[in-house]
C-alpha cells in the first residue's frame, strides 16, 4: 500500500528543467528554488555534472533538473547535447529558461531554440533589478505576448520573484502544448521546410519523438548529431534523399552556409522582438557601466598583473591567517574528545583492543584529518567568492599572455586555480576547454596544484620542523607545484601535443556583489565532500591501517613486526636516498594514494597520536631536510584515487591514466631524492 | 556605411564596427554565431592591448576573444 501511495505521488510529480546561458544566474535560481535539497551526479555516459533538487508547493512535488549552461542547442559540445537530449527525450513538464535581462538579445537565442524544440517554456527574466541602473526597460507583458509564454521578472540573488516563478511553473505544468513559435526563415527556406515537414509527418516513428518543424530545420542545418541519430531508424532513405536535394537547391542560392542563414534569421527575429520590448534611454555606446569602469582598472595593461597577484595573495592569507587559530581550536576539541571517549570506554570496561581501535585508530586518524576542515572551507569560500563576483573570468584574461608562453591560453587557468581546492572537480572543469590538446595538458598538470587535502601534510611537517618559517615553507611547496606544472606543460606541448591552434573566447560577466547565501552554498557544495570523505574513505582506511598495525595477533601495536610494518619495511629502502626510508613513511605514502590527507591519518594511527601530539613524535623520526623531501614527495607522487578516476573519465583513456600515475611517481621520487641529496651536500642535513 | 572591411583584431579600443563576414572553420564559425556574432551585429572594441586577447562588446555583453579569432571576424568600421 505504501508503494502504491508512492507511485501515485511519483505520477503527480512535476519535472522542471532549468535552461539558460552561462552567467545568466541559473545556478542562483536553482539554489533559490531548491535550497539545500540538492543532489549532484553525472549525466549518464558523459562527464557533465547533473544537479537535481526538489521542492514542493501547494502540495505538489516538483523535481528540478539543472541543465548545463549553454548558448545554443546546436549539440556541438557535450553540454549542449546533454541539454538538448534531455528536453527532447525526457520531455520535462516545464522548462524554465533563465534569461539575463541585461543581455536580452544573446539570451533569447537559446529561448528561440527551446521554443522551436517544442519545450513548454516559462521565462525567468533574471537580474531585472540591474535594468534601471542601465536606464533600460523591458516590457514584460509584451515579451510574454510575442513569445506566447509566461515571463516572470526575477532577482534570484535576492530571492525576488521566486514565488511568482513557482506559481507560473505550476500553472504551465497543467496546460501543455500551446502553439509552437515559428520563426519565419524567408520564402525559399520556408518552401523547403514545408516540403520536408510534410515528408517527416509520414514517419510516425519520428513525429512521436520530435517536433516536425524543428526536425526539418535541423535537417537543413545538417546538424551532425541529429543526422547520426536518425541513421538508427530504418527506412528513412527517402527523407535523406529529399534533404540532400533541398540542401543542394538552397546552396545554389545561399552558398554553402545554410546554417549561418538560419542563425541570421533567428537573430533577425530576436532583433525585431527586442526593438518592440526594450526601451533604452541611452545607446549602448553612451553607457559606461560600473563593470566597464572596474574593468578599466582590473584589466589594465600595467595594473592587471599586480592586482591579480594581490588577489591571489589575499586569498591564501585569508585561508591561512584565519585558518590557523581555527585549526588550534579543532585540535583541542579532538584532544578533549579522545580523552572523554577514553574515560567513557574505561567506565564501560571496554577491553584494551577496543580502546586502542577508538583512541589510536579512529579518533587519532580521522581527527587528524578533520582538524583541517576550517582552512579547507575558507579556501573554498575564497574561490567561490572569486567565481561569483565575476573576477575569475578577468583573472583568466589577465594570465592569458603568460599562459600563451606555455602553449595554453587563459581559460586553462580556471581549472588550475580550482586545483588548489580539489583536483578532482578541477580536472572535470577542463570540459570548458574546447581544444583537445589544451584540455589534455591541463588535466595532466592539474595534480601539481597543491590541493586542500595536501595541506594537512604541509601544516603538520612544516609546523613540526620549521617553526617560525613554516609559512614560507608551505608557500615554497605551492610554488614548487606551480613551477613543475609550468615545466611539464611546456614539455607536454613540445613533445606530446604539438600543433593544434586553439581559440580563446570567454564571456566576461558583469561584476556582481556576491550574496553571502550563494557563496556559502557554493562553499558547502565543494567543501562538504571533504567531510564526507573523512566519514567514509578515510574512516575505512584508518581502520584498515589500525587492523594491519595490530596483526598478527600478539604483535606489539604498530611495530615493525606488524603486517603494516612488514609491508612498509619492504618498500622503505626505495626511499633511503630521499632520507625518509622508514616503514612508517612508506606505509603513509602507500595509503596516501587513496586520499592525500590519509598520509597524516596513517602517521597518526601508526604513532598512536592525535594531531596535537603528532608533531613532536615525527620530530624524532625525520630531520628538517628529510621532512621537506617527504612533503615534496607527497606533493608530486601519484594523484589520489579520485583524481586518477577523474583523469580516466575525462581523457577516456587507460593509457593516459597510467601515464599520469607513472610519470608523477617517477618525478616525485626524483625530486624528493634531489632535495635530500643536494641538501645534504650543502650541509643542510 | 562606407568604411573599409577589415579584421576586427586590427581595430583600436574605442572603435565600433559592424560584422560583415566570418572566416575560419565550421566549428569556430558556429561558436561565434552562438555568441551573437553574425552578419550585421554591431560590436565595439573595449580593449585591444598588444599580446592580450581583445575585449569586445556586443550590446550589454562583454567577450574576451583571442587575437587569432578576432582576425577571422571581418568587420566594417562604423
Amino acid at each position: 500500500m505504501e508503494a502504491a501511495e508512492r507511485i501515485k505521488n511519483e505520477s503527480k510529480k512535476i519535472v522542471v528543467a532549468l535552461a539558460g546561458n552561462p552567467n545568466s544566474g541559473k545556478t542562483t535560481v536553482f539554489n533559490a528554488l531548491t535550497g539545500a535539497r540538492q543532489h549532484v551526479g553525472n549525466w549518464p555516459g558523459v562527464t557533465v555534472e547533473k544537479k537535481e533538487g526538489h521542492f514542493s508547493s501547494d502540495g505538489k512535488a516538483v523535481q528540478v533538473v539543472d541543465l548545463p549552461g549553454t548558448y545554443s542547442l546546436s549539440a556541438y559540445s557535450e553540454d549542449e547535447a546533454v541539454a538538448r537530449n534531455y528536453i527532447l527525450f525526457e520531455k520535462p513538464d516545464v522548462v524554465v529558461n533563465i534569461v539575463d535581462a541585461t543581455n536580452l538579445e544573446r539570451n533569447l537565442y537559446l529561448t528561440i531554440q527551446l521554443l522551436e524544440l517544442g519545450a513548454n517554456v516559462v521565462i525567468a527574466l533574471n537580474m531585472s533589478d540591474e535594468l534601471s541602473a542601465r536606464q533600460t526597460e523591458v516590457n514584460v507583458n509584451e515579451l510574454s505576448r510575442l513569445l506566447a509564454v509566461p515571463v516572470v521578472p526575477t532577482v534570484a540573488t535576492r530571492n525576488r520573484g521566486m514565488k511568482e516563478l513557482v506559481n507560473s511553473v505550476l500553472l504551465a505544468a497543467g496546460q501543455k502544448g500551446g502553439p509552437l513559435l515559428q520563426v519565419n526563415y524567408g520564402e525559399e527556406m520556408e518552401r523547403e521546410l514545408a516540403a520536408l515537414e510534410k515528408e517527416i509527418l509520414s514517419f510516425p516513428v519520428l513525429t512521436g519523438k520530435y517536433a516536425s518543424r524543428w526536425l526539418a530545420v535541423k535537417l537543413l542545418e545538417s546538424d551532425e548529431a541529429l543526422l547520426a541519430e536518425l541513421k538508427n531508424y530504418p527506412g528513412l532513405d527517402r527523407l535523406f534523399a529529399r534533404r540532400s536535394e533541398a540542401v543542394k537547391r538552397l546552396e545554389a542560392v545561399w552558398g554553402d552556409d545554410i546554417e549561418s542563414m538560419l542563425a541570421d534569421r533567428r537573430y533577425g527575429f530576436i532583433g525585431g522582438l527586442a526593438r518592440e520590448v526594450v526601451t533604452r534611454r541611452k545607446s549602448a555606446e553612451e553607457r559606461i557601466s560600473i563593470s566597464d569602469r572596474i574593468d578599466r582598472v582590473v584589466t589594465n595593461r600595467y595594473l592587471g598583473i599586480p592586482i591579480f597577484l594581490l588577489t591571489m595573495w589575499a586569498m591564501f592569507q585569508f585561508t591561512f591567517t584565519l585558518g590557523e587559530p581555527l585549526i588550534g581550536w579543532t585540535e583541542e576539541l579532538f584532544v578533549w574528545l579522545g580523552e572523554a571517549l577514553g574515560s567513557l570506554l574505561a567506565i564501560v570496561g571496554a577491553g584494551e583492543l577496543l580502546t586502542s581501535l577508538f583512541k589510536d585508530g579512529i579518533i587519532a586518524g580521522v581527527g587528524s584529518v578533520l582538524v583541517f576542515i576550517p582552512p579547507i572551507f575558507l579556501l573554498f569560500f575564497a574561490i567561490s567568492l572569486l567565481e561569483d563576483s565575476g573576477y575569475m573570468a578577468r583573472a583568466a584574461y589577465i594570465v592569458d599572455r603568460f599562459m600563451h608562453s606555455l602553449g595554453l591560453h587563459g581559460k586553462s587557468f580556471i581549472p588550475l586555480l580550482l586545483g588548489f581546492g580539489c583536483n578532482t572537480p578541477a580536472i572535470m572543469a577542463t570540459r570548458t576547454l574546447e581544444n583537445k590538446s589544451d584540455r589534455m595538458i591541463t588535466i595532466l598538470i592539474n595534480p601539481f596544484m597543491s590541493c586542500a587535502a595536501r595541506l594537512p601534510v604541509y601544516v603538520l611537517f612544516a609546523g613540526a620542523f620549521f617553526g617560525a618559517n613554516q609559512g614560507m615553507v608551505i608557500f615554497s611547496l605551492y610554488l614548487l607545484g606551480i613551477v613543475l606544472a609550468i615545466l611539464m606543460g611546456v614539455i607536454f606541448k613540445r613533445f606530446l601535443f604539438k600543433g593544434e591552434t586553439s581559440h580563446f573566447v570567454m564571456e566576461l560577466p558583469p561584476y556582481r556583489i556576491p550574496t553571502l547565501k550563494s557563496t556559502l552554498i557554493h562553499m558547502w557544495e565543494r567543501g562538504s565532500a571533504f567531510i564526507r570523505k573523512a566519514g567514509t574513505i578515510i574512516l575505512a582506511v584508518v581502520i584498515l591501517v589500525w587492523v594491519l598495525s595490530s596483526l598478527p595477533a600478539g604483535v606489539e601495536y604498530a611495530s615493525a613486526e606488524s603486517i603494516l610494518g612488514r609491508i612498509g619495511s619492504f618498500i622503505a629502502p626505495v626511499f633511503y636516498p630521499a632520507g625518509f626510508g622508514t616503514w612508517e613513511a612508506a606505509a603513509a605514502l602507500i595509503f596516501g594514494i587513496l586520499a592525500k590527507e590519509v598520509v597524516v591519518g596513517t602517521l597518526a594511527v601508526v604513532y598512536g597520536m592525535g594531531e596535537a601530539g603528532l608533531g613532536s613524535v615525527i620530530a624524532q623520526y625525520w630531520t628538517p631536510l628529510s621532512a621537506y623531501a617527504f612533503m615534496v614527495m607527497t606533493l608530486i607522487y601519484v594523484p589520489c584515487v579520485s583524481s586518477i578516476a577523474a583523469i580516466k573519465r575525462e581523457t577516456n583513456s587507460w593509457r593516459w591514466m597510467f601515464f599520469a600515475v607513472g610519470y608523477s611517481l617517477i618525478l616525485g621520487w626524483i625530486m624528493a631524492v634531489l632535495v635530500y641529496q643536494v641538501g645534504t651536500l650543502l650541509g643542510l642535513g | 556605411m562606407s568604411g573599409n572591411v577589415l579584421p576586427l583584431g586590427l581595430l583600436r579600443a574605442g572603435c565600433s564596427a559592424v560584422v560583415r563576414d566570418l572566416h575560419g572553420a565550421r566549428g569556430l564559425r558556429q561558436r561565434l554565431v552562438d555568441l551573437g556574432l553574425i552578419h550585421g551585429t554591431k560590436v565595439g572594441v573595449v580593449k585591444n592591448d598588444e599580446g592580450s586577447p581583445l575585449i569586445i562588446s556586443i550590446g550589454e555583453g562583454r567577450l574576451a576573444i583571442g587575437r587569432g579569432m578576432a582576425l577571422k571576424i571581418m568587420v566594417e568600421e562604423a
